[in-house]
């Protein structure tokens, strides 16, 4: 075929059966007499992202409302309360109000780039998302290079934060821009050197073969147990990774006490709410991928136990060859999906527990403590948790 | 917006369409997908020398770096694509609005010297890559050879276990590492620079 299959395999829909895409063969199967495979090929890359875009709302609409309730009982009163049970419906009709706001644009500003950036932030992070696996069978894109291309894709979104800074063409903005681009540019480095550990001892960038190495010890094998310099890699990756989403306390290009509201000052309706969908977005993969390298991924006893009882291959090969979908397996990839979701929630708690425990830091306290204190960590992590894992390969064989 | 603005886009775009269509009716979906890459990187690149303010040259670069990226990822360099988003449009772009911020607006007439050395270059690049390629692409063997394999899947960590890389990755490490620390030497405001200055303001 024409080199295109591999740009679909970069885009893919819902994937379903491990290594192929199922889904894209199905249809292929059913409608390749009626269409075109390029039409296939569109509709199933539009699918995939009409798919992914409606998980980023969902997943920001949740963590809105989480966030306010996690603020609210740390700071000793409710949050919302009147929007349905305990206010859970709050940031639906939050999100029809940004809808019907009035879409502003200074005069001063540079209209195109203006309106470009929420669209490149949430582009961007649309197609990180994509790397993330559903369950163990189940997932948008099964990527070999699956934490690189995350990373990748969400060092993007600083273009755009940096592009919305200096669109505004205002002061306030484009001292967020700036701060944004130098803690991005100082973060970057111990965020993807601690994710090496992990890396490292896996032997793989792919998040759910990642996962399924940690299947052992009753599914309590996690990276976390397996190397002494796994916990600092933890602890330094979470931190950096707090900065890379623009997270308190390093949440500078913001700051809402001195900058009003950093970067998104002049943004309103809309295009202010892809901002927001970005940062909850870009807080549940980080969380995810800590969840995934560290702290096991899909694997918990409940997962293990599940997969010992119901069977582990969602895929079996039927009576002619062809694969057939084993309806028995199906529980264990929703115990297991769950598992994962639970995993990633806990982060995306303990990020808004320390937003409203911790103060601000200063700038150039960011920037000591990413270029002085996390980068030199960092890498003395990696080459401990590399010496360890030759030694243990020098010893054990 | 003037009209050579005018007459500058609205080249852009009905050469970017054209050549859009021709490589679809030649390519098929394959030719598409290479097409709007090339117009990417192609178009990043002219905008970028065209565009007055510093900062908008800048952003045109995305376009190149994606539509490289693009391109790596159709010959089948999965990995080398995503290398080119995360160290290119992540980190050097970021860089380089950073720096370009910090310089004063350039909004200085669009002088016809400027316009003429900038076409010289544009053609000059041109001919040059075109001259290379047909002096190096051997036509006929290529419309022989087989589709590039994913050859590039597992170099992700296992790049230092071919042997034959491993040297030229540690020499490549060193440099990088003297010439960061030689820039935070020659950047670095030294203690006597600052009382200096304390003593002046």
């Amino acid at each position: 075929m024409t080199p295109a299959h591999m740009l679909v395999q970069e885009a893919a829909p819902v994937t379903v059966g491990s290594g192929s895409n199922a889904f894209l063969e199905g249809l292929v199967a059913t409608l390749g007499e009626y269409l075109p495979q390029w039409a296939l090929w569109l509709g199933a890359a539009v699918t995939g992202v009409a798919i992914v875009m409606g998980l980023i709302s969902l997943i920001a609409m949740f963590s809105v409302w989480l966030e306010r309730k996690v603020a609210g009982h740390i700071q000793c009163r409710y949050g919302p309360m009147y929007v349905g049970w305990h206010g859970w419906l709050q940031s639906i009709a939050d999100g029809v109000k940004l809808l019907l706001k009035e879409d502003m644009i200074p005069r001063d500003a540079d209209r195109l780039l203006f309106m470009i950036a929420p669209a490149l932030v949430l582009a961007a992070i649309v197609a990180a998302m994509a790397a993330y696996p559903l369950a163990p069978g189940v997932f948008f894109a099964d990527l070999d290079l699956g934490v690189f291309f995350v990373i990748a894709m969400s060092s993007m979104t600083t273009i755009g934060v940096v592009m919305a800074g200096w669109a505004s063409n205002s002061k306030w903005t484009v001292f967020g821009a700036m701060r944004e681009a130098a803690q991005v540019v100082a973060y970057e480095i111990p965020l993807g050197v601690a994710l090496l550990v992990p890396v490292m001892v896996a032997g793989t960038l792919n998040l759910r073969e990642a996962s399924e190495l940690q299947s052992d010890w009753y599914g309590m094998g996690w990276f976390m147990f397996k190397n002494p310099f796994m916990l600092p890699a933890f602890v330094l990756y979470f931190i950096a990774a707090l900065a890379e989403t623009k997270r308190a306390p390093f949440d500078l290009p913001e700051a809402e006490s001195e900058l009003v509201a950093g970067f998104m000052t002049e943004y309103s309706g809309i295009r202010w709410s892809f901002f927001f969908m970005e940062e909850y977005a870009a807080m549940f993969l980080m969380s995810a991928l800590a969840a995934v390298f560290f702290l096991g991924g899909f694997e918990s006893p409940l997962t293990w136990a599940a997969g010992e009882f119901f069977g582990r291959e969602l895929f079996v090969a039927g009576a002619n060859g062809a694969k057939e979908l084993n309806l028995q397996a199906i529980p264990y990839h929703a115990v297991a999906g769950l598992t994962l979701l639970i995993k990633t929630f806990a982060g995306i708690f303990l990020m808004m527990w320390l937003r409203w425990t911790l103060p601000r830091v200063r700038v150039d306290q960011v920037m000591t403590m990413g270029y002085k204190y996390l980068t030199p960590l960092a890498l003395a992590c990696a080459l401990g948790a590399a010496l360890w894992e030759a030694g243990k390969q020098a010893l054990l064989g | 917006m003037e009209l050579s603005d005018k007459l500058f886009y609205g080249l852009l775009a009905a050469g970017s369409l054209g050549a859009l269509a021709l490589c679809t009716l030649m390519g098929g979906a394959g030719g598409a997908a290479f097409a709007l890459f090339a117009i990417l990187v192609l178009a990043g690149s002219l905008l970028c020398i065209w565009e007055r303010s510093v900062v908008r040259s800048a952003f045109c670069l995305i376009g190149t770096f994606g539509g490289t990226a693009g391109l790596f990822l159709l010959l089948g360099s999965d990995f080398l694509a995503m290398s080119q988003i995360l160290i290119y449009v992540g980190g050097i772009l970021a860089l380089i609005l950073f720096g370009v911020m910090l310089s004063p607006p350039d909004l200085t007439e669009r002088k016809l010297p400027r316009v003429l050395s900038g076409l010289v270059a544009v053609g000059a690049g041109v001919a040059f890559v075109a001259a290379k390629v047909a002096s190096t692409v051997n036509w006929v063997q290529a419309a022989e050879l087989a589709e590039p394999e994913h050859a590039t899947e597992r170099i992700g960590v296992g790049f230092l276990a071919y042997d034959q890389y491993a040297i030229a990755f540690e020499l490549a490490a060193i440099v990088l590492t003297v010439a960061l620390v030689a820039a935070v030497y020659v950047a670095r405001r030294r203690k006597i620079d600052l009382q200096d200055e304390g003593a002046q303001g």
